[in-house]
């Protein structure tokens, strides 16, 4: 598998999740075990078989999250390759890109708790049967960070029509024994939502960090699968 | 061509001594620029001129020490051709002004002091004390405070992984914010601010320069009064995105052989750091200040020489790089200005469109800045209480579950949990430990740090105070399984010019030198805030350690949490129930007297010593030190973080219940393991005080003379406080 991580300035991701990417791609044994880091100002950059959008704050947010990343000249490219089905996955500041950018429906708008928060937070599984859930099992509960302060997932109600009709809903935020409440929910996201595919399922955006617990010594490896299963589908 | 008045001079905070000293330097009256720059230069936060001479007393040196103080931060070695590079600095006159900006750049500025020597800042750590929680601005504060720590923090994505805060009515008008920033250079790498080669370039990098944080330093040596937040425009405001830009180009560009030296432009900026730079390296510098990038129009050399504008960095270079630099640094969308270039003239001569604007010498006015030795009364000291002499409680149940809701006590969750603790996917050892651990990154091995500092001893006993300081952040490191390396210190106290409080500034160094001296843990950099004091009231004296540690091999540490059920639990250490300036004398005697607990150095090195030994053979399960509230609080969140209960009994002898299991004796341990046997024939041969005092396991704890306690009791107290607190869902309590 070949894959890009863009780097917007402000990202602050880019190394955690390239060192999740590398790890995967080692244990697989493929030839290039090396994630390509692409700057925002390239407006092309090499073939590859997934693009990655890091979490941070690309300009800092200082207008809406991911609002000015969108508008880089790297994502006019990204959104050609969406489009002829690449597969992207936007984490963190990345999903808010994806979502400014209009390749993913909806807005993240300020935690319902006005404050930002960092902690582990246990997800849903909605579906194993896309290229970044194919290691998970379907209604399998994760436990994976979320470290944000715009994760209030919104769409107006067609919209989530939408989404539910078309399976679209990737995880879901729940306790740790996988029962969806409010009490699960750490920004008010509607419908619990923590991360959405596009309607090809080739398009993934997440709140939550799966880089931030692949690896055993950081207290957790619920995040690790993601990454093998890219690699596994891409290789 | 002076209008200098002696007006004019007490505004910018010189006394009259020091003004006739200034005459005498230029032989002339000095211009109004020249008059500022002096002030800053000279103002207590840029000069230490009352502290200097008691700094010196402090153990600077030690196997692992690279640059000790002096520099813009502390390097020691560890290991792998590796420095950790770390400091920690106040922000605490800005933050009670304007909380969120005022703590967001106290971050900035400290993570500038890091990366300008050529780290990568891996991890960030704050001390907070505020008042009474019943103060009508403690909650404003503290919520301004928090947020705009992790604002800046994670925005810039260095975690932040640990810190403490106290409560007290002594901090009421003067909040203290001191920050700590730890980087990882390569030991080949690493940059200093000593200037050198006439003739090279002197290059502005970073934001522009406003009108912003102009005389902040002269605000930080002053004591508040009435009409303090009208100082509000002496706050500069932060932007960590553009600190973000700047470390990334800043370590992009230390990648090449471009830099000469290199300074953050932090307090007096552009002022503090040329001068600086020219007076390490015995030069002169000359500054076309039409070069500035000005934020605004029409700024004043004296407002460009003044201005705090964050995120700014002033560099030397060699003459063949500019190119690359100015390619590096436009790469990342951040100004570049060659703005002067080092003379061998030893003066700093200013000019604004080629006219001079002034002229000064640069050594006696950066190195032969006023010195003070200021009169000091040593404290009295307090009657030691005898155990005995303080009622036990009527419940002991009760007693523990008072003390782990008190604002001093209760869970941090509600302030870690806006900050972003795990960015950089290296936090081992998450906050709400002894020690935070942040593993090296690539590597087996991990950093553990930790800031410690109790005020209620230090105010009872400023010399005890300061050595309980170390030891406890000594023995943090210790519970974690880290070698203690070297430390930090940020010493917060009032206004130096009063006997008393110069007492209490000379017993804590007192105390902090001997504990770094017999634990062989040099003070590598720190931070001296005085002048915190408002109406003639001081803060308690609260010299802050930052402290480091390194792991050696990540398999080998300790947490606190009990791990299996029916485990030995072993207190190492000796318990005489000392109760003196304890937190149950305060919380459930409502008494604040006594002498707080001596500190045995000796006894300290061996006991964490063998506690080090254990983690390192992996004979102990959990590990972890007491302090606030003794054996019991120590046994309760051990529980609460492994979710397992315990049955704890008093051995045979000893202080009266209540004392042995409040007591807040000093060098002691708790430590699980499958049996206890091994740990005490150990610490038996290490001479070490050493007793199984129970066993871990069930849903609740159970004390000797009470009823099991649920561990959701204990948890809802525990966790409780602070949400109810900032979430003010029910009136606040009033510390006792």
């Amino acid at each position: 598998m070949k894959a890009a991580v863009i780097i917007f300035p402000g990202s602050n991701c880019d190394r955690d999740v390239t060192v999740a990417l590398r790890q995967s791609m080692r244990a697989a044994g493929g030839r290039t075990a090396e994630p390509t880091l692409v700057w925002h100002k390239e407006a092309d950059f090499p073939a590859v078989d997934l693009i990655v959008l890091p979490g941070g704050f690309s300009y800092g947010d200082y207008l809406r999250s991911g609002a000015m990343a969108a508008h880089s000249p790297v994502m006019t490219e990204v959104a050609r390759r969406a489009g002829r089905g690449v597969p992207v996955i936007g984490i963190c500041n990345g999903f808010q890109i994806l979502t400014e950018a209009g390749l993913l429906p909806g807005a993240l708008m300020r935690n319902a708790g006005l404050r930002y928060v960092c902690k582990d937070v246990h997800i849903l599984v909605e579906s194993s049967q896309t290229v970044f859930t194919n290691k998970y099992e379907t209604g399998q509960t994760l436990r994976i960070p979320v470290a944000h302060h715009d994760g209030n997932y919104f769409a107006d109600d067609d919209g989530l029509a939408r989404l539910e009709d078309h399976g679209q809903i990737a995880f879901r935020y729940c306790d740790d024994d996988g029962a969806l409440s409010a009490a699960a929910n750490p920004n008010g996201s509607t419908h619990n939502i923590a991360g959405i595919f596009n309607e090809t399922k080739t398009v993934l955006g997440m709140m939550p960090h799966p880089e931030r617990l692949a690896d055993a010594q950081l207290g957790g490896t619920d995040g690790r699968p993601l990454f093998d299963g890219l690699v596994e589908a891409l290789s | 061509m002076s209008d200098i008045t002696p007006e004019i001079v007490a505004e910018h905070g010189l006394k009259a001594d020091e003004y006739q000293r200034i005459l005498e330097i230029l032989g002339r009256a000095p211009n109004l620029l020249e008059l500022g720059i002096f002030s800053v230069m000279w103002s207590e936060h840029c000069s230490y001129k009352s502290s200097k001479v008691w700094l010196k007393t402090l153990p600077t040196t030690g196997d692992c020490v690279i640059h000790g103080p002096g520099e813009n931060a502390g390097v020691v070695h560890i290991g792998d051709g590796l420095a950790a590079i770390f400091k920690m600095e106040s922000h605490n006159h800005p933050s009670f002004i304007e909380p969120y900006q005022g703590a967001a750049t106290g971050v900035g500025g400290i993570l500038r002091d890091v990366f300008t020597m050529g780290a990568r800042p891996v991890a960030n750590l704050n001390a907070l004390r505020f008042g009474d929680p019943e103060h009508p601005k403690t909650r404003r504060l503290l919520a301004g405070v928090v947020a705009g720590i992790g604002g800046y923090g994670n925005c810039v994505g260095v975690p932040t992984v640990g810190g403490e805060v106290n409560f007290d009515p002594g901090y009421n008008g003067n909040i203290l914010v001191n920050a700590m920033t730890v980087g990882i250079a390569q030991t080949d790498r690493i940059f200093t601010s000593q200037a050198s080669g006439a003739g090279n370039p002197i290059v502005y990098v970073g934001s522009k320069t406003g009108r912003d944080g102009i005389h902040g330093a002269t605000m930080a040596s002053a004591e508040f009064a009435e009409g303090t937040e009208e100082k509000r425009p002496s706050v500069q405001v932060g932007d960590p995105f553009t600190e973000k830009l700047l470390i990334e180009a800043c370590l992009e560009l230390m990648e090449t052989d471009a830099i000469v030296a290199i300074q953050d432009m932090g307090a007096a900026g552009l002022t503090s750091s040329s001068f600086e730079m020219a007076s390490k390296g015995g030069l002169g510098v000359e500054l076309a200040l039409d070069k500035v990038p000005c934020r605004e129009t029409g700024m004043t050399p004296y407002e460009m020489m003044l201005s705090e504008s964050q995120e700014r960095m002033l560099m030397v270079l060699k003459p063949s790089r500019e190119g690359l630099a100015r390619r590096v640094f436009e790469k990342w969308d951040l100004d570049f200005a060659v703005i002067g270039r080092l003379t061998d003239s030893g003066r700093m001569v200013l000019t604004l469109n080629g006219e001079t604007v002034g002229d000064l010498p640069i050594d006696p006015l950066a190195q032969a800045s006023p010195e003070y030795e200021r009169p000091w009364e040593a404290t009295t000291p307090r009657a030691e209480i005898e155990p005995a002499e303080v009622p036990p409680p009527a419940d002991v149940g009760q007693a523990l579950v008072t003390l782990l809701g008190a604002p001093d006590l209760c869970s941090r969750r509600w302030i870690w949990e806006q900050y972003d603790h795990m960015v950089m996917a290296d936090t081992v050892g998450r906050p709400g430990g002894d020690a935070a651990v942040v593993r090296i990154h690539g590597s087996n091995r991990a950093l553990a740090m930790t800031t410690d500092c109790t005020p209620r001893y230090c105010l009872a006993d400023p010399e005890r105070g300061g050595a309980q300081a170390v030891a406890e952040a000594w023995r943090n490191l210790t519970a974690v399984g880290a070698r203690p390396l070297a430390v930090t210190d940020n010493l917060n106290f009032g206004n130096p010019e009063r006997p008393a409080i110069m007492g209490q500034f000379v017993g804590c160094i007192k105390g902090i030198g001997a504990a770094c001296r017999a634990l062989d843990f040099p003070v590598v950099s720190g931070n001296v805030s005085l002048y915190n004091e408002t109406n003639g009231e001081g803060i308690p004296p609260t010299p802050t350690i930052g402290a480091v540690g390194l792991i050696d091999d990540l398999e080998a540490t300790a947490t606190i949490a009990f791990k299996t059920a029916g485990e030995a639990i072993v207190l190492i250490g000796e318990t005489t129930g000392h109760l003196g300036a304890s937190l149950y004398l305060r919380e459930i005697a409502d008494r604040r007297d006594g002498a707080p607990p001596p500190v045995d150095l000796a006894a300290e090195k061996r006991a964490g010593d063998l506690v080090r030994g254990l983690i390192a053979r992996r004979a102990v399960t959990a590990c972890h030190d007491l302090s606030d509230g003794g054996l019991a609080v120590a046994v309760a969140e051990m529980a609460l973080a492994g979710n397992l209960g315990a049955a704890v009994e008093q051995p045979n002898g000893g202080p009266p219940l209540h004392a042995w299991l409040f007591g807040e004796d000093q060098a002691r341990y708790l430590v699980t393991a499958p049996a206890a046997g091994a740990v005490l024939e150990a610490a038996r041969q290490a001479g070490v005080a050493a007793v199984c005092i129970g066993e871990t396991g069930g849903s609740g704890l159970t004390l000797p003379g009470a009823d099991t306690i649920s561990l959701s009791t204990l948890r809802a107290a525990h966790e409780g406080w602070m949400p109810a607190y900032m979430g003010a869902r029910e009136p606040a309590r009033k510390l006792g």
